[in-house]
């Protein structure tokens, strides 16, 4: 009991402290892929430091809601990312929020940020969260979609049972696993506001998702704003790791060796993700904002078609 | 606890009217009808609980209706719950009229009907042959018509109540013949001697598409929906809440009632028929709600996608209940009822939410209001947990049920019908779409009502509503949150709804450690509310904590940044319809045939420029319009009939005579 608190608390730990260094790492990656020399690896950790310390710049139309939604949706991301197996699979809370669970926690943070970027009465606020809901609209059922397909395919929604499932070779080859797949990475890049959707880097107003709904948010409250897109991204990352690359992850009762050969394999999986969004990023432009449905559109395609392959046939 | 017990309740409930009549224009008749009503609910409330929880079957008998018949009246697992429904929802409706009721401007137009309308709801839930049945269920349809065109002055009411008059006769109409074919020729109209008999398949599924138009009318599926968005903010609010929240419910309880109750075992492709109008509901509803500016039709609009989410859930059931899988019927029956209880706990919320806005404010209209949080503290904080359930967000009770619905989904491939097996998905995939949308509509709703900057004068003078009200709106804010950490108590309490209806219940969910949810087996899938509230509640104020005393707590006040050029008009702001834009766009232009036409005028002119947004209503144009059209025509055809010499109408009624003796000839 000890040990699984033990190490419950190490993964919430191991997420929160490992976020930012994914975020400098895929941006480290992308200017090295442009030729520039990019800013350090720790640099987003500095960022989150100097933010916290400032004082916070409060629009004088905001309300107590603004105040309050950046802890909220820091709160519904770090649980979520806590519930995601990292190294170690049967996590003591696991079985508190299956999949479907993790996705509507997500969700809820969505729901609160939309809420906070229409708080202030600016234009911008609005445009932001118009979009977002509207990107939502279509990414949230598209995740659904690939949470039913891994579902049947392993008999549960309880993600370390599905990872478990993952690891065992039972699954072998599937059409429907393989369409899971292409549609969880493009919600996830959706989902994260990266190229081709948004663009985490730019300020040019008709471009802007993410940026545009947090623009009044200084201080304190952007740090934790942007450490939680920072979760999200890990979040995802782990979450594709873990049900489409489980190898390496330590069991429930793993001896240290294990334990040490999951965080490693870990690590390597998050860099690899990294590397290969950043490659992605820099090899693709960014999309119209009114290209998305299709793009998103084609996500659900995929994962219904996936999940009707799995009614048609177990096995397909 | 027996129904004679709840016939009391429901004659006090009665015996107010002409007492509101006597006292309508007393300043205190307010108080005593909502007073009284709020306490004969309550009291009916706890009669349904006991019979819920004693899992007691009680019958009575009244020498009223049919001479050879009587009034049966019974109540067993399924009225009990639904009573439990409609009671919470009375007395929370009750309670906020207390405060609500009295800026009414014409009280004796409402006060009358409102206890009235309260008896009708829970004599329908009551009642065990289908004379006092329908009885009961065209006086609901009546009084709450009255209390529709309460405000008659307003043309658009009027056309509201003309609507849905004409729709609930029309409903009534097809239960009407839905019971007649039933009790069959020999007019046994007892739910007892229905449940005996043994309906050819042929007929069971006459009565089932009868069923389905007559109780679907009332609960508003798509596209017998065209009333509700009308009539629903039509009513003073508390009605409003009623309607929305109670009467859907009540529609949905006559539907199970006959399908799962009186018609005997389904077929398997009744579920087809039920998936499929609950898919395209949840989703058109939803839309519809999205292109609203009307914060009460919003809502209106609103309770068509949960009406269509219940609908799945009972779909799935049917399904499941013909190819006798017993647990799975239970998991998405409990899951069904259980969106019940939620919709009508949240939806009656929002519409006390929304009548508090109106009373605050005299706007229904989103684009005139803006900022009410700084001015309604409270009722945006109860309207903002009224907005997370709805949007099914964890940890609150919306969520819950649809996490349900999603469970019984992923049951379903082993349904061996090839049918079901292509349509589950897609209808899963639409209640997801629905649950998407849903966060979006109210993200729009409290968004621009409640947050930003006021739009209008109206809006930026509001005053915080009064605190029978305010109780009202914090009792079912609590239940939503009671429902949705501890689900399992809900779950529990459902087990003798599902136990009679389809043989079996879901496992007992009490017992378990940490109070999680686990509806099939732990390794398939559970879920824990409270640990998930919890931890997210912990996590948040030790993160608040953390940083107010390690980092900073300095706080300024400064113009919004708005990218270097604020715009000090609210005219700037995001409003209702800019908002849905971008959805609009995306669903709209097939959906709705939604066409933007932008006017700008020529270089050098100061006329402004002008945006059109043009929405057609596809389900009005294409079926409501034509048979509008044809039965005006027939009518002006028919006319005629009206203006005939005496000689010309005996022979009219002596040609029907030999007509009508010439059918009976040739059926012998």
């Amino acid at each position: 009991m000890i040990r699984d608190f033990a190490f419950q608390g190490a993964q919430m730990l191991l997420v929160l402290l490992l976020s930012p260094l994914l975020t400098g790492f895929v941006r480290k990656v992308k200017a090295r892929l442009l030729r520039r020399r990019g800013p350090p690896l720790l640099q987003p950790y500095r960022d989150l430091i100097r933010l916290l310390r400032k004082d916070v710049v409060l629009a004088e139309s905001a309300s107590w809601l603004f105040r309050v939604v950046p802890y909220i949706v820091f709160a519904g991301t770090w649980v979520a990312a806590c519930l995601v197996p990292t190294f170690r699979s049967g996590l003591l809370f696991s079985w508190s929020a299956d999949l479907i669970a993790i996705a509507a926690l997500i969700g809820s943070a969505r729901f609160f940020l939309a809420l906070a970027g229409m708080d202030v009465g600016t234009a911008f606020g609005g445009i932001g969260s118009s979009r977002e809901v509207m990107i939502a609209s279509l990414a949230e059922p598209a995740m659904l979609m690939i949470v039913f397909t891994l579902a049947l395919a392993a008999g549960s929604t309880q993600l370390s049972t599905v990872a478990a499932y993952m690891v065992s070779g039972e699954v072998g080859l599937r059409v429907s696993v393989g369409l899971a797949l292409l549609a969880l990475i493009m919600v996830a890049i959706a989902e994260n506001a990266r190229i081709p959707i948004d663009n985490p880097a730019t300020h040019l107003e008709l471009t802007m998702v993410h940026e545009a709904m947090v623009l009044e948010y200084s201080g304190r409250h952007l740090a934790l704003i942007d450490l939680s897109a920072e979760l999200k991204l890990l979040l995802y990352v782990s979450v594709i790791a873990c049900l489409f690359a489980p190898w390496g992850i330590a069991g429930a009762d793993a001896s240290g060796q294990a334990i040490a050969i999951g965080v490693a394999s870990y690590l390597g999986k998050l860099a690899a993700g990294g590397a290969l969004l950043a490659v992605f990023e820099t090899a693709i432009a960014k999309m119209r904002v009114f290209r998305v449905p299709a793009f998103l559109g084609a996500a659900l395609m995929l994962g219904l078609l996936a999940t009707l392959l799995l009614f048609v046939s177990g096995s397909l | 606890m027996t129904a004679v017990h709840a016939l009391y309740g429901v004659a006090a409930l009665l015996a107010l009217t002409p007492l509101a009549v006597v006292l309508a224009t007393s300043p205190r008749a307010t108080g005593i009808v909502y007073g009284a009503s709020l306490l004969v609910t309550l009291a009916l409330g706890v009669i349904a609980l006991l019979s819920l929880f004693g899992h007691s079957i009680s019958t009575t008998t009244l020498p009223l209706g049919l001479p050879w018949l009587g009034a049966h009246f019974r109540i067993d697992a399924l009225s009990a719950f639904f009573l439990v429904v409609v009671n919470l929802g009375g007395a929370a409706a009750s309670l906020f009229a207390l405060g609500y009721g009295r800026h009414e401007e014409s009280p004796q137009r409402v006060l009358p009907f409102y206890p009235a309308y309260l008896a009708a709801m829970n004599l329908v839930v009551l009642a065990d042959d289908a004379f006092s049945f329908l009885v009961a269920w065209e006086f609901m349809s009546l009084t709450s018509w009255a209390l529709v065109i309460a405000h008659h002055r307003d043309r658009e009411n009027i056309r509201a109540g003309y609507i849905y008059l004409l729709m609930a006769s029309f409903g009534t109409l097809a239960l009407l013949l839905a019971f007649g074919l039933l009790a069959g020729a020999n007019g046994d109209y007892a739910f007892a001697a229905i449940r005996a008999s043994h309906p050819s398949a042929a007929l069971a599924a006459l009565v089932l598409i009868l069923a389905i138009i007559g109780a679907g009318s009332k609960s508003g599926i798509v596209p017998l929906h065209a009333w509700l968005p009308l009539a629903h903010p039509a009513a003073p609010s508390q009605v409003s809440a009623l309607m929305s929240g109670v009467m859907t419910k009540v529609a949905v309880y006559g539907f199970v009632r006959i399908v799962f109750d009186l018609l005997g075992t389904p077929d398997w492709w009744w579920s087809m028929v039920v998936l499929g109008v609950g898919g395209v509901t949840a989703v058109m509803g939803v839309l519809y709600a999205l292109m609203q500016h009307d914060l009460k039709r919003l809502l209106a609009y609103h309770t068509v996608e949960n009406i269509g989410i219940i609908y799945i859930g009972l779909g799935l059931a049917l399904a499941f209940k013909a190819h006798g899988m017993a647990v799975a019927a239970a998991l998405a029956l409990t899951a069904g009822l259980f969106h019940v209880f939620n919709h009508s706990v949240f939806k009656s919320l929002l519409f006390f939410g929304a009548g508090s806005v109106l009373n605050a404010t005299g706007e229904r209209d989103m684009e005139h209001l803006g900022g009410l949080i700084h001015r309604m503290p409270q009722t945006a904080f109860v309207f903002l947990v009224g907005c997370v359930a709805i949007s099914a967000l964890p940890p609150l009770n919306g969520f819950v049920s649809e996490w349900l619905t999603f469970q019984a989904i992923l049951l379903s491939p082993h349904l061996p019908s090839w049918g079901l097996k292509f349509l589950v998905p897609a209808v899963g995939a639409l209640l997801a779409l629905s649950a998407a949308l849903a966060a979006a509509c109210f993200v729009k709703a409290f968004g621009v009502s409640f947050l930003g900057r006021a739009r209008t004068p109206a809006a930026a003078k509001a005053q915080e509503t009064d605190s029978n009200s305010l109780a009202a709106m914090y009792f079912l804010a609590a239940i939503c949150l009671v429902a949705g950490i501890l689900p399992g108590l809900f779950i529990d309490a459902l087990a003798p709804v599902s136990h009679a209806l389809v043989g079996m219940s879901m496992p007992h969910q009490a017992g378990l450690a940490w109070l999680t949810i686990v509806p099939i087996a732990e390794s398939r899938s559970s879920y824990n509310g409270l640990l998930v509230f919890v931890f997210v509640v912990l996590s948040g104020s030790i993160a608040a904590v953390a940083i107010h005393r390690l980092a900073s707590d300095r706080l300024r006040r400064a113009p919004a940044w708005d990218c270097g050029y604020p715009d000090p008009s609210p005219a700037t702001q995001y409003t209702a319809s800019s908002f849905a834009q971008p959805i609009r766009r995306v669903y709209g232009t097939s959906v709705f045939l939604a066409r933007e036409i932008g006017e700008m005028p020529p270089p050098g002119s100061s006329a402004p420029a002008r945006l059109t947004v043009d929405l057609r209503d596809l389900i009005w144009d294409v079926l409501y319009q034509p048979i509008a059209g044809f039965i005006g025509i027939a009518t002006e055809r028919l006319n005629i009939l009206q203006f005939l010499t005496i000689r010309r109408y005996l022979t009219l009624v002596f040609a029907a005579l030999v007509l009508l003796l010439l059918v009976l000839a040739i059926w012998q």
